[in-house]
């Protein structure tokens, strides 16, 4: 018999679950030719009710399922975070499939479908039902990346996404297989206990094939050869979506994995997939004109930097207490950033090469204004969220005596601030290309954006709050 | 309301008043004519309000006065932790001052989006305001990186033609350098657990932070790479030139005036402030690339056709003697090099203001197509003229002073340091003249010269100030150095006792650890050789 309150742990996901059957319900009772925007709503509604079932689930910590999942103040980070990006991305799709003329209201059920899966993989402690969650959110993402049915290149991300991601899966899997076989369990727990009697040859080769296949959900170097492409033919919004949510649960994943099984040897691989993605996402995006690819390098990019926060072992809550909030930053401010460009990109993804931008300062002041907001953060200049966030993970290596790895870090950062400053001098210091004037800011994606901006914002000037909240719940992973 | 109660808020009304204005001017119409009025009006009223600063400080004291220490966020332990002593005061001043004639000179020449460059303006100011105020190394990384993007667009948005280029280039080398310097105060966190100035200094002093010393001299380089690209010091220098070219006048002024001074502020507060035993070590090299700077820069500003160009390097030439003077380590030295940084931004001010209103008329820098001037523009010519002399060290007038300082105390350092750098002022003589003589006597060459308009009453507002101000330095030094001297021989007091103290242990280091500390040995007895020098 399962006790009640096992159902308060699941609350989240049980909405977001009912509501994408809603949503799929509702989709045939509308007519060919409406913009689905009332399913945007229903599904709006549903984050935002999940929003509130994750405080509620918040009150009610411990285990569930027989030991299937965990609810701790992690998960409930994870999950605030990823529904958040949902929500972000649902209000900004109102706009977009309008203007892209894509009327099939599924798109909203598999975002919300997706956000189910995104939140079990930051609160399962058994790996089976970790791939299981990780599987809900990929499949829902293959799906969306290929929503622009009109554009081959839409395909083609979508296609790519599939093979490759059902691939890494494959490689997480095989993991699972050998790490039970190492240590007779598949629950994060036991796994730590047997773990601390030894550590058989097994259970090294199962971290690196876990490791494999969580790299390339995270978009890890070297496993990170997929994402300009996929980033580059999916939908904007899609993007905004799978830059942030997965990542963060995949993140999330990592986290638990590796701190809390107390898994043995990764230290050097971490280094090198850490310093990799950083250096080839940094010098790949200097030379990209496509808006969606240079983000797509600059969040292999920052993949690395997170990565630099695992490695500060020596300290363990500053370095996980600093990617959660790395985490929360990057999703802020990339979900910004790729409001704006799906904004601007209108009907057909026309606009979205660099040089496009060329003028926007004058064409539309407010919204280079908040991309602007944005791109700043990215860089990491201060009072953004952006800032604290690198600061935060550099400052853990630094106190870990990563010396070379925080000299790496921060030289490309200094390095990526030239392909971010590229796009701030077309918006501001070149005349602009066409007369054309650029489409007000609708309500839902203008709610979306100034979301981003504020949290952005307030991330990058009281960062406490979410600080400490990150610290405590690091407390509870690494014991 | 008595004034002196101001005393604690006055600093965070003085950085902030700038920053509210540009918060306002975001929400007023796009009239240019009310923007620049609220403009000029704000950086007037912040000038006026920092007057408050010398009225009220107190001359005696060496350490920090007008300090404000409340915690900003928790983890990690960041304070707004602000305060002025001798060496800031007047830097705060400085950046006042020169701000109103940024807004009166741009006030014809900035035509096309006035609402942005007025509230970029405006933003800088308080970030340079707030670079002189910090004593939390967090709040200070912050407000320096804070500087570089306004001034970063308003090159990039209202400068001349290669602005782009001018404007990344500045961004880059800047961004690059102060990464090194956020490592340095990242590890000094991480050993202290503290960004406060006065508390690591405190540590440092009493002995309970020990920093090995070959992280030592990381950090000491950390810092150093920042701030000499912010100077420049040679070979450091060459985002300089093009972002002086590029600039609109108002930001060559704030460039050059301001932001320059920056650099040299960081190296005497943090570099002889944290690490005055690695900055006494390294001062021969630094002073080498000093003196490098000096002849170089002036030998170059010679050969400029372009006139921006030609006082951007002399810039280059001038802050050289500022960094011969700091590591100098002497009173007078120290004592010369602050007031060259006040005289410089006075008088380098003034000579790209000088050079704007030429652009404005005329829409080129190139120093062939005038000649003669002095004819249709005898005003301007002699306020031309006035600054030049002030430029060329003249007695009676600021650039004298400094230069005279610094070049006493690096003769007491060291007689061949004092030797090469005195050839620089008359190199800046020969570039400075010949200038004058090539732009203002003569025949008018060119036809349209005969035509222009001599200075009118706005631009005779900006220049009366600023050559006065160049008058009274020359004339009354003391009014400026007496807050200045209680702060630079409090700096040279805790290095000396710092050299003193850290001696020793070096040497029972050399016990210890004989390979590691093998440098270490190595450089003690020439800094011994150094203080026998004296």
């Amino acid at each position: 018999m399962i006790p009640s309150g096992d159902y308060i742990r699941i609350l989240p996901e049980i909405v977001l679950s009912i509501f994408g059957m809603l949503v799929m319900v509702i989709d045939p009772l509308l007519g060919e030719n409406d913009d689905r925007k009332s399913i945007g709503v229903v599904s709006a509604i549903g984050a935002l009710l999940a929003l509130g079932a994750t405080f509620i689930m918040a009150g009610h910590p411990g285990e569930a399922f027989y030991n299937i999942l965990r609810v701790d103040d992690f998960a409930v980070f994870f999950h605030v975070v990823v529904i958040l990006i949902a929500l972000a991305c649902i209000l900004m799709s109102f706009e977009y499939l309008k203007v892209q003329e894509i009327r099939q209201g599924e798109y909203y059920g598999l975002i919300l479908f997706g956000t189910v899966g995104m939140c079990l993989m930051s609160s399962a402690i058994e790996l089976v039902m970790l791939f299981v969650a990780i599987e809900i959110s990929s499949i829902s993402t293959y799906i969306l990346a290929g929503f622009r049915r009109r554009a081959a290149e839409s395909a083609e991300s979508s296609l790519k996404y599939f093979l490759l991601g059902s691939f890494a899966t494959a490689f997480f899997l095989y993991g699972i297989a050998l790490m039970y076989g190492a240590t007779g369990s598949t629950n994060v727990d036991a796994i730590a206990a047997a773990l601390r009697q030894g550590t058989p040859v097994m259970a090294y080769l199962a971290i690196a094939l876990m490791m494999v296949g969580l790299g390339f959900k995270v978009a890890a170097a070297p496993f990170q050869v997929w994402t300009p492409d996929v980033y580059e033919g999916a939908p904007a919004p899609v993007v905004a979506l799978m830059s942030t949510g997965p990542k963060a649960a995949a993140f999330a994943v990592l986290l638990r994995v590796l701190f809390g099984t107390a898994a043995p040897g990764w230290f050097w691989a971490v280094w090198i997939a850490a310093a990799l993605s950083m250096t080839i996402g940094n010098f790949g995006a200097l030379v990209q004109t496509n808006v969606k690819r240079m983000l797509a390098y600059s969040s292999i990019a920052h993949a690395g930097y997170l990565l630099v926060a695992f490695i500060a072992v020596r300290n363990m809550e500053q370095g996980v207490s600093a990617a959660m909030f790395y985490t929360a930053a990057y999703a802020a401010m990339n979900v910004g950033a790729f409001a704006v460009v799906s904004h601007f990109a209108s009907a057909g993804e026309k606009y979205v090469s660099i040089e496009d931008y060329a003028g926007l300062g004058r064409r539309s002041p407010v919204l280079a204004a908040v991309l602007t907001v944005f791109l700043l953060s990215l860089i990491g200049i201060p009072i953004t969220g952006g800032f604290f966030a690198k600061f935060y993970v550099f400052r853990a290596a630094v106190s870990s005596n990563l010396i070379w790895l925080t000299v790496i870090g921060l030289v490309n950062s200094a390095i990526g601030s030239y392909y971010y400053l590229r796009l701030l001098v077309m918006m501001y210091m070149k005349e602009p290309q066409s007369e054309e004037s650029v489409p007000s800011v609708p309500f839902a994606a203008g709610f979306a954006m100034a979301g981003c901006v504020v949290a952005t914002l307030y991330l990058g000037v009281f960062p406490n709050r979410v600080l400490q909240f990150a610290i405590e719940s690091a407390r509870t992973l690494v014991h | 309301m008595n004034a002196a109660s101001l005393n604690p808020m006055i600093l965070t009304l003085v950085t902030f008043l700038p920053a509210l204005g540009a918060v306002l001017l975001m929400l007023f119409p796009r009239r240019a004519r009310d923007i620049r009025w609220f403009a000029l009006g704000i950086s007037i009223a912040t000038f006026v309000l920092s007057l408050h600063l010398p009225w009220h400080f107190v001359n005696g004291h060496p350490g920090f006065q007008f300090q404000v220490d409340r915690q900003w966020i928790t983890t990690p332990n960041i304070h707004y932790h602000i305060g002025v002593d001798g060496i800031s005061l007047w830097l705060v001043v400085l950046t006042t001052f020169l701000t109103p004639f940024c807004v009166l000179i741009s006030w014809k020449s900035v035509n096309d989006r006035v609402k942005e460059f007025f509230i970029l303006l405006l933003l800088l100011e308080t970030a340079m305001i707030g670079v002189f105020i910090a004593l939390d190394l967090f709040l200070f990384y912050f407000f320096w990186e804070a500087t570089l993007i306004p001034m970063a667009l308003i090159i990039g948005m209202f400068g001349h033609e290669r602005r782009i280029y001018a404007a990344v280039k500045f961004f880059l080398y800047t961004m690059v350098a102060s990464v090194f310097m956020l490592i340095a105060i990242i590890w000094l966190y991480a050993h202290t657990g503290s960004f406060d100035f006065v508390v690591i200094q405190g540590m440092l002093a009493s002995g309970q932070l020990v920093i090995p010393a070959h992280i030592a001299q990381w950090l000491f380089l950390g810092f150093f790479i920042a701030f000499a690209v912010k100077v420049p010091l040679f070979p450091l220098h060459t985002w300089l030139p093009d972002a002086h070219v590029e600039a609109p006048a108002a930001g060559s002024v704030l460039l050059a005036g301001v932001l320059l001074k920056m650099g040299t502020y960081g190296l005497l507060r943090f570099n002889l402030g944290l690490f005055p035993e690695l900055a006494r070590r390294n001062a021969p090299w630094i002073i080498v690339l000093a003196i490098i700077g000096i002849i170089y820069g002036a030998l170059v500003a010679m050969v400029q056709p372009n006139l921006k160009k030609l006082i951007a390097y002399s810039s280059v030439s001038h802050l050289g003697f500022v960094v011969l003077g700091i590591f100098s380590f002497t009173q007078a030295g120290l004592n010369g090099a602050m007031f060259i940084m006040l005289s410089h931004g006075v008088t380098t001010g003034a000579l790209f203001l000088l050079a704007g209103m030429l652009y404005e008329r005329r829409h080129t820098y190139d120093i062939t197509e005038y000649g003669g001037l002095a004819t249709p523009m005898p005003i301007y010519a002699s306020f031309f003229l006035i600054i030049t002399l002030a430029s060329i060290g003249l007695p009676l007038l600021n650039g004298f002073i400094g230069e005279y300082l610094v070049l006493t105390g690096s003769f007491q350092a060291r007689a061949r340091w004092g030797i090469l750098a005195a050839s620089g002022v008359i190199w800046s003589a020969c570039y400075m003249l010949w200038l004058y003589q090539r732009v203002f006597y003569g025949e008018v060459k060119r036809e349209v010269n005969n035509t222009l308009a001599d200075v009118n009453a706005r631009e005779r507002t900006c220049l009366w100030p600023l050559a006065a101000a160049a008058l009274i330095m020359g004339v009354l030094p003391m009014v400026w150095l007496r807050p200045v001297e209680p702060a630079v021989s409090r700096v040279l007091a805790f290095s000396t006792a710092q050299v003193q103290s850290a001696a020793p242990s070096t040497m029972s280091n050399v016990n210890a650890a004989a390979p590691v500390a093998a440098p270490v040995a190595a450089a003690v007895p020439t800094h011994t050789e150094q203080e026998n020098g004296r």
